[in-house]
C-alpha cells in the first residue's frame, strides 16, 4: 500500500504535468515554443501511476507525447521547459525539443518521435539488466497507434522468449491523430494481444492513478523476479488536439464533444484528489496549497527557460560522437 | 637486433572471429546478437558460443528491428553489443539504425555513448540476385552518427574490428564476402588499427586508384597489368569511410595527378562519388586529367551468371579507367 507521502507525491506529479502542459499551451500560442508539441492533459494518471511503481534507477522510454513521462518519473521541469524553448540549459542542450526529452541521470533513455521506435530500446535496456546481473526493469510508453507497428510485436516477442524485465505500457487514448483504435486494432483491447506472446495482458482504468499503480506494481514484481514482461493497457483520453495547433489543420471532427465531456467527468486529477480527501490523507486546503506550490514551480521553470541563453552556434558541432572525428 | 614477430596465416573470416573472441575475453561487456550465430552458420561466429555461452552469444528471432534496437538499449545502459547481420537485412532494421543508433547521442545532447558494432556481411558477385546483394555503405555515409569500416583483408579486418569494438560510438563494419576467404599474415600479438587511417596498398607515381573492400584486390590486379604497360599506379585503401582519411588521398593525388575511384556500390551517390567530389574541390590544381569514378551500373543485381558480372567494376574496367586518365 502507498503511504501518505507517496500518495501526495502522486498528486504532485499529476499537478506538475497538468500545469506544465497548460504553460506549454500558452507558450505555443505565443509562438515561444516552435515546432510540434503534444499535450498529455487528460492522461496524467497513466504515466504517474506507472512511474510511481518504479525505482529511480529503473529505465524508461517514451514517445512523441513526451512531457508527461519524464515528469512522472521525477524529471526536472526547469530543464524540460528550457529544452522546449530550445535553450542550452535544456536537458538535451536544445537538440531534442518537445518530442525528444531524455534524462539519463534518472533512467530516462529518451522519448521518440518515430512511433514504436523506442520500444526495442527498452527491451535492450532490460537485456542490459540481465547481462549485468541487476534487477532494474524497463518501462516503455507507447500509444494505441504505435501498438500496430512491427517494432512493438517484434519487441514483445523478443522480451517474452528471453523473459526480460520489460513493462510494455500502452497508453490507449483511443485515437492515433484522427484514427480510432476501434477501427485500427483487430482485437477489442490492446492488452488482448499479450495472449499471442504468452505473457500477461491487463486492461486498466487509465484515469485512476491508483489502479495504474497497482497493475504496474504487479508487472514490475513479475519483471524483477525474472518472470518476464507484461503488457499493460491504460485506457485514457486526451483532452486537446493530437498536436497543439493541429485543430487548424484537421477540419472534419473525428470525435464528438459528448465523448470528450464524458471523459472530462472522469478527470484523473479530480479522481485522485477525491480519493485523498475521502481517505483522510489530505484536506482540500492542503491540496490547494500543493497546487499553488506546483504552479509557482512551473512559473519559475518558464522564467528559467525564458531567461536561459540559446546554444552558442559552435554547439551545433558538438555531441555527435563520444570519440570525436573531424566533421564538416 | 631484429625482433621477429610471430605471425599466422588466417582468412578474413577467421580474423573477424579472433577479433571478437579476443575482445570478449578482454571485456565482459562485449556480447553478440544475431541469427543462427550459436551454430556459427556464417563462419565468423564459430566457436564463440562454446567459449562464452548463450548469455553472451545470443541467437535472435528473425526480428531485425527488435535486436538492432535492443543493441541500442543495451549499449545505452553500459554494454558493448556486437550485432551480426547481412547488408541486405539492414533495410529491415533500418529504423533502429537511423532513428535510434545514429541519432540518439546528438539528439539527447551527448547524454549517452553507444558502443555498438553492426557487422554486415556483404554478398555480391555470388548469384544471390537483387535481394541479397546490397552494397549500401554510401547510404550510411549520408547518415551522421556512424563510423563506417570497410576492410579489404584479414590483417586490416582484425585490427579494425578491434578498434571498432573499442570505440564508444556506433560502427557499421562491412564484411565483403568476395574476399572473406582470402588469407593474410596476422601478428600473434594483440594489435589494432586506428579508425581513419588509409593504407597505401601499392606505391605508384602515375595515377592513384582509391578502392575499398573487394575492389582493392581488383585494383591491385589492374595495377599489375598497367605496370606491364609502363604505367605506375598507386593503390590507396581508405579502410574506413567515416572517418575518411582525406589527407592520404589528397597527398597521393598531389604526387600522381590522376585519380580513379572504385566502389562496388551503385555509382550514383556512391562512396566513390564522395571521394571524387572531395578531390575535385580540394585537389583540383593537382589534377592533370578528369577524375574517373567506377561503380556498379544503376540496375538491380541480376541473378544470371551471364549478367551479374556486367554490373560491377572489374580488373579490366579499372585498368581502362586509369588508361583514360593517362591519355
Ligand atoms: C513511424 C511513425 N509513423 C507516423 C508518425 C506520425 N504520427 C505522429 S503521432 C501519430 C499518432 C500516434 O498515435 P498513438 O500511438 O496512439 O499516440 P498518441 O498520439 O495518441 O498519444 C502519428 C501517426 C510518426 N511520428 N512515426
Ligand atoms: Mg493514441
Amino acid at each position: 500500500m502507498l503511504d501518505k507521502t507517496a500518495l501526495t507525491e502522486m498528486m504532485r506529479r499529476m499537478l506538475r504535468i497538468r500545469h506544465f502542459e497548460e504553460a506549454v499551451i500558452n507558450l505555443v500560442e505565443r509562438g515561444e515554443i516552435v515546432g510540434a508539441a503534444h499535450s498529455y492533459i487528460g492522461e496524467e494518471a497513466v504515466a504517474v501511476g506507472a512511474c510511481m511503481a518504479l525505482r529511480d534507477d529503473d529505465w524508461m522510454t517514451g514517445n512523441h507525447r513526451s512531457h508527461g513521462h519524464p515528469i512522472a518519473k521525477g524529471g526536472n521541469v526547469r530543464t524540460a521547459m528550457a529544452e522546449l524553448l530550445g535553450k542550452r540549459t535544456g536537458i538535451c542542450k536544445g537538440k531534442g525539443g518537445s518530442m525528444h526529452l531524455a534524462d539519463f541521470s534518472i533512467g530516462i533513455l529518451g522519448e521518440s518521435g518515430i512511433l514504436g521506435s523506442s520500444i526495442p530500446v527498452a527491451v535492450g535496456a532490460a537485456l542490459g539488466s540481465r547481462l549485468q546481473g541487476n534487477d532494474r526493469v524497463a518501462v516503455c510508453f507507447f500509444g494505441d497507434g504505435a501498438s500496430n507497428e512491427g517494432a512493438f510485436h517484434e519487441s514483445i516477442n523478443l522480451a517474452a522468449i528471453w523473459k526480460l524485465p520489460v513493462i510494455f505500457l500502452c497508453e490507449n487514448n483511443q485515437y492515433a491523430v484522427t484514427s480510432s483504435f476501434k477501427e485500427m486494432v483487430a482485437s477489442d483491447n490492446i492488452s488482448d494481444r499479450a495472449a499471442a506472446y504468452s505473457i500477461p495482458g491487463v486492461l486498466v482504468d487509465g484515469q485512476d492513478a491508483l489502479a495504474m499503480h497497482e497493475a504496474v506494481t504487479q508487472a514490475v514484481a513479475r519483471a524483477r523476479s525474472g518472470q518476464g514482461p507484461t503488457l499493460v493497457e491504460g485506457r485514457t483520453y486526451r483532452y486537446y488536439d493530437h498536436s497543439l495547433g493541429l485543430g487548424r489543420i484537421v477540419r472534419d471532427s473525428y470525435r464528438d464533444d459528448d465523448e470528450l465531456e464524458q471523459w472530462r467527468q472522469r478527470d484523473p486529477l479530480d479522481i485522485h484528489r477525491a480519493h485523498l480527501i475521502e481517505q483522510n490523507i489530505a484536506t482540500p486546503e492542503e491540496l490547494d496549497a500543493l497546487e499553488a506550490q506546483v504552479k509557482a514551480e512551473i512559473e519559475e521553470a518558464v522564467t528559467f527557460a525564458r531567461e536561459s541563453p540559446y546554444p552558442d552556434p559552435s554547439e551545433v558541432w558538438e555531441d555527435m560522437f563520444a570519440d570525436p572525428i573531424p566533421l564538416e | 637486433m631484429v625482433t621477429q614477430t610471430q605471425t599466422r596465416n588466417i582468412t578474413y573470416t577467421q580474423a573477424i572471429n579472433e577479433a571478437m573472441r579476443e575482445e570478449m575475453r578482454l571485456d565482459e561487456r562485449v556480447f553478440i546478437m544475431g541469427e543462427d550465430i550459436q551454430k556459427g552458420v556464417y563462419g565468423a561466429s564459430g566457436g564463440l558460443f562454446a567459449e562464452f555461452g548463450g548469455e553472451r552469444v545470443r541467437d535472435c528471432p528473425l526480428s531485425e528491428n527488435a535486436f538492432f534496437g535492443a543493441a541500442v538499449g543495451a549499449a545505452a545502459v553500459g554494454m558493448r553489443p556486437i550485432v551480426e547481420s547481412l547488408s541486405s537485412f539492414m533495410w529491415v532494421g533500418m529504423d533502429q539504425l537511423v532513428s535510434q543508433a545514429a541519432k540518439m547521442r546528438y539528439m539527447f545532447g551527448g547524454q549517452v555513448n553507444l558502443p555498438i558494432v553492426y557487422r554486415a556481411a556483404m554478398y555480391y558477385g555470388g548469384s544471390m540476385a537483387a535481394h541479397h546483394s546490397d552494397r549500401s555503405h554510401p547510404l550510411f555515409m549520408n547518415i551522421p552518427g556512424f563510423k563506417i569500416v570497410f576492410a579489404s583483408n584479414a590483417y586490416d579486418g582484425k585490427g579494425l574490428l578491434k578498434s571498432a569494438i573499442r570505440t564508444n560510438d556506433p560502427v557499421i563494419f562491412w564484411e565483403d564476402r568476395t574476399i572473406l576467404g582470402a588469407r593474410a599474415e596476422v601478428p600473434e600479438d594483440d594489435y589494432s588499427i586506428p579508425l581513419g587511417v588509409a593504407d597505401v596498398k601499392r606505391q605508384g607515381s602515375d595515377a592513384t586508384i582509391v578502392a575499398i573492400g573487394g575492389m582493392v584486390p581488383r585494383a591491385l590486379t589492374a595495377a599489375d597489368a598497367l605496370a606491364a604497360e609502363g604505367i605506375s599506379a598507386e593503390v590507396i585503401d581508405p579502410r574506413t569511410l567515416v572517418p575518411l582519411d582525406k589527407a592520404a588521398i589528397l597527398k597521393s593525388v598531389a604526387k600522381t595527378g590522376r585519380l580513379v575511384v572504385v566502389d562496388m556500390a551503385h555509382k550514383t551517390c556512391s562512396a566513390a562519388s564522395e571521394i571524387a567530389a572531395i578531390v575535385a574541390m580540394e585537389g583540383f590544381w593537382d589534377l592533370q586529367a578528369p577524375i574517373q569514378r567506377l561503380g556498379t551500373i544503376n540496375v538491380h543485381i541480376p541473378f544470371s551468371p551471364a549478367l551479374e558480372p556486367l554490373c560491377y567494376p572489374t580488373n579490366e574496367s579499372i585498368a581502362e579507367a586509369v588508361r583514360t586518365t593517362m591519355s
